[in-house]
């Protein structure tokens, strides 16, 4: 894809603001994609217990760009998601992530592969963003082998052991013990790398967050928790839940951060904050500020316990990809049609993905019996009696 | 805390044959022509052991052959060592700890107090305050912290100070432990032990007196094993340590102070396989864990009465061992249970139902299974006898059943 960008490039270190795009010259993306431009957040942080992190975010126009693509990707992605569901190709429990985009893409962008991310069901573009494919996403959800899980897990349970994806857990709050525990075991065998812990707003009065929060903050584990807070647990408001909503201060002993959750570098400066800081100092908290658009799930029409004004309202004013587009827009590193473009291209390689999943098979029958033990066994088991395998005695 | 175990033998006087005769060894796999039912999780170790290591190991599953008249023969010249249960245990512990730095343990009081039941103790200065970590009083979380870790490829030993506390891990071990690797789609492995007392001890009450064996028995991806003997212990600990699945360990209260001879070389036992203690002709007594020293006192008794009867410690709780409960029941055709679970839904409603669908033209007549009372467990010492199957009702069951 070609850049267009003014030629006095030297603007490029100053905090920004639109320049005229009345003379724009085409350049190849490699050539100024790595020069660094800062862009400050919209919103400042809010600490709790330490010192805020810079407003001022550095970043790169092909940054901007792959964030743009991955996060179009991942809209596009859950709005398929929608409509197989709704065609009955997707069954049971789907929770959809559309609206939460930056969160996960703020947070591959301050980290690496190496740190470990684990989070609960409104996993798929967590998944996505930890370099799981189209294909295992949507061959996962319909059921299919090609899927993540091969089949066996379905939407709420995706992981991705190469990329330190940890999954995907149904259980409200239960991963966050399981957070603590990589944390642990990296602390163990003395790697230099963190966990990311994310739960929601509803999780976050549960009680596993503390006891885990108290041994975190015990040991100093390289944990960072982090609060999705899209202000709704499944049906309930945060302020009929929460006595106290402000989720970045619950850690008490434990420092906390509220950043924007819809603006992907507010997350992306803050996830690089969190993982400097955790690595010296112990757990952090951070809570994202976002919103899902869509219900709790998709047996949840999400307009009973808000406004449709409401949804329309962040819709317009707080979009990631929204602001994204305007950001790349005003700094003339892509011009309308190419975002255009982009989008049509995410588009076909979702159609093409679910095109294929609808083609895999469904697990074999004998799938049923498998990875219930680890072979250590020597046979497949799975009973009290083993019934599958009969001895034939003497 | 840790009670003496009064008024019951030590177990190293149990009946006239006290060679520890357990099914084949591995070097005899070959006996078993026949289809593969019981596979042992060490099968592929066998016949080298522990090649991590470079000391050659034998596995030796068939404990030194004592006692006989041990009136005579002096300590000395017995080969093994003598401790009690909990060292046994200990003893595993603590070298799987040394083979493989990726084995931990957690727990409340396992580090600096060495553990309520002493089974950790001097654990922590030796390795480490990380390796053995006194956790707060969390069990959901630390449970799911081991959990946690268990999914990078640490092994963490998760100890409940008592079983009946981890309860409250209950959706941990049940969605986190057990079902990780199947709908992760076999990604990732949770080689975690999960371990502590349970069981019915000295009037300490209906809290702290459960047995948990059958609320996690329908658990799928767990195993779940019970030692009865020192020997048994540490072998179980080992192979637990070793295996690649989730495995519970149930020990019991009154057992940790029970004395015996233990082999010196290294040994791991099987986790899915039974342990015969005393073959007979006339029936087979299936049990587990603390009852087995109350069956082996009715054995006593109904060995004068006149009556063989086998008596097969199970001590693989899942899966259990259909191949050699189904040898003895093809001998038999007679088959009494007797556990310490409650009466519904526990361990031996399970083996009654596996025995029946698989193996019911053998049997002569029903399973009679001989459970606790489905009771709170009282404090009043009296009550708390009759909640218990005492050797009295095993002498009339066997009776009842020979008839």
């Amino acid at each position: 894809m070609a850049l267009s960008r003014i030629a006095s490039s030297s603007h490029a270190s100053n905090l920004l603001k639109p320049l005229s795009t009345a003379l724009s010259i085409r350049r190849l993306i490699s050539s100024d994609s790595t020069v660094p431009l800062t862009i400050e957040t919209s919103l400042p942080f809010i600490s709790h217990k330490c010192d805020a992190p810079p407003r001022a975010v550095d970043t790169s126009a092909s940054e901007l760009f792959s964030f743009f693509r991955d996060m179009a990707t991942m809209r596009r992605m859950e709005i398929a998601a929608d409509s197989l569901y709704k065609a009955k190709l997707i069954r049971g429990f789907c929770h959809l992530y559309d609206g939460q985009e930056a969160v996960a893409i703020g947070m591959e962008a301050a980290i690496t592969k190496k740190d470990a991310i684990i989070t609960a069901y409104r996993d798929h573009c967590t998944f996505i963003g930890r370099g799981g494919t189209l294909l295992e996403v949507f061959g996962e959800l319909m059921g299919r082998i090609c899927g993540g899980s091969k089949g066996k897990g379905g939407s709420m349970h995706f992981y991705r052991k190469q990329t330190n994806f940890f999954g995907g857990h149904g259980i409200v709050g239960a991963q966050i013990p399981l957070g603590c525990g990589l944390a642990f075991a990296q602390r163990y065998s003395k790697e230099e790398n963190v966990t990311f812990t994310l739960y929601g707003d509803g999780a976050a009065n549960q009680g596993q967050l503390f006891e885990a929060l108290n041994m975190a903050a015990l040991w100093d584990l390289p944990a960072i928790l982090v609060c999705e807070n899209n202000h709704y647990g499944m049906g309930t408001a945060e302020w009929r839940a929460a006595k106290n909503p402000a989720y970045y201060k619950r850690g008490d002993y434990v420092p906390g951060l509220k950043v924007d959750g819809m603006d992907v570098l507010a997350v992306k400066q803050a996830c690089k904050f969190a993982k400097e800081n955790a690595l010296k100092n112990g757990p952090l908290i951070l809570e994202m500020d976002t919103y899902r658009y869509h219900g709790h799930s998709m047996s949840d029409p999400g307009s009973t316990y808000r406004t449709r004004d409401e949804i329309s309202g962040v819709r317009q004013e707080r979009d990631p990809i929204e602001r994204v587009r305007k950001l790349l827009l005003a700094h003339d590193i892509a011009s309308e049609k190419e975002l255009k473009d982009i989008e049509k291209q995410v588009r076909k390689d979702v159609d093409d993905a679910i095109a294929k999943a609808k083609e895999c098979p469904m697990p074999d029958p004998s799938e049923l019996f498998t990875n219930v033990y680890v072979k250590g066994l020597g046979v497949e088991s799975f009973g009290a009696d083993r019934k599958e395998v009969r001895a034939t005695l003497p | 805390m840790a009670t003496l175990f009064q008024g019951l033998p030590s177990s190293t006087a149990f009946s006239s044959s006290n060679k520890f005769n357990h099914a084949p060894a591995p070097t005899s796999f070959s006996e078993r022509k026949s289809s593969i039912v019981t596979v042992r999780s060490d099968a592929r170790w066998s016949p080298v052991l522990n090649s991590a290591t470079h000391k050659p190991q034998r596995l030796i599953t068939n404990a030194v052959a004592t006692k006989a008249d041990s009136s005579l023969a002096s300590t000395s010249s017995k080969p093994g060592h003598e401790l009690l249960l909990f060292e046994a245990l200990r003893e595993g512990l603590e070298e799987e700890m040394e083979r493989d730095p990726c084995v931990c343990v957690m727990g409340e009081d396992v580090g600096h107090y060495g553990g309520s039941y002493k089974v950790t103790k001097g654990l922590a200065t030796k390795f480490g305050d990380l390796r053995v970590l006194d956790t707060p009083i969390a069990e959901n979380s630390f449970t799911g912290m081991g959990i946690g870790a268990a999914m990078t490829g640490l092994r963490p030993i998760i100890e409940g100070m008592n079983m009946g506390f981890l309860l409250l891990a209950f959706n941990q071990i049940s969605n986190n432990c057990g079902m990780l690797h199947y709908t992760s789609g076999g990604q990732f492995k949770i080689p975690v032990v999960i371990r502590g007392p349970g069981g019915v001890g000295r009037q300490l009450g209906a809290e702290h007196s459960q047995r948990l064996e059958s609320y996690f028995q329908s658990i799928p991806g767990i195993q779940m094993v019970a030692c009865s003997t020192p020997y048994n212990a540490k072998g179980l600990m080992k192979a637990a340590i070793r295996s690649e699945n989730p495995v519970i360990l149930f020990e019991h209260v009154l057992l940790y102070n029970l004395k015996d001879r233990i082999p010196d070389e290294e040994y791991v036992l099987s986790l899915e396989e039974a342990e015969m203690v005393r073959p007979g002709e006339h029936v087979t007594i299936l049990t587990y864990s603390r009852m087995r020293y109350h069956v082996m006192q009715a054995a006593k008794t109904l060995v004068n009465k006149g009556y063989d009867p086998e008596v097969i410690d199970i001590r693989s709780l899942k899966p259990f061992d259909l191949h050699t409960i189904g040898k003895s029941v093809k001998k038999t055709h007679r088959v009494l249970i007797v556990e310490e679970c409650m009466r519904t839904g526990g361990i031996g409603a399970s083996l009654t139902a596996a025995i029946t669908e698989n193996f019911n033209d053998d049997l002569d007549a029903p399973i009679v299974c001989l459970s606790s009372q489905d009771v709170p467990t009282p404090y009043a010492g009296t009550l708390e006898e009759w909640t218990v199957v005492q050797p009295a009702q095993i002498v009339t069951a066997v009776e009842q059943l020979c008839q």
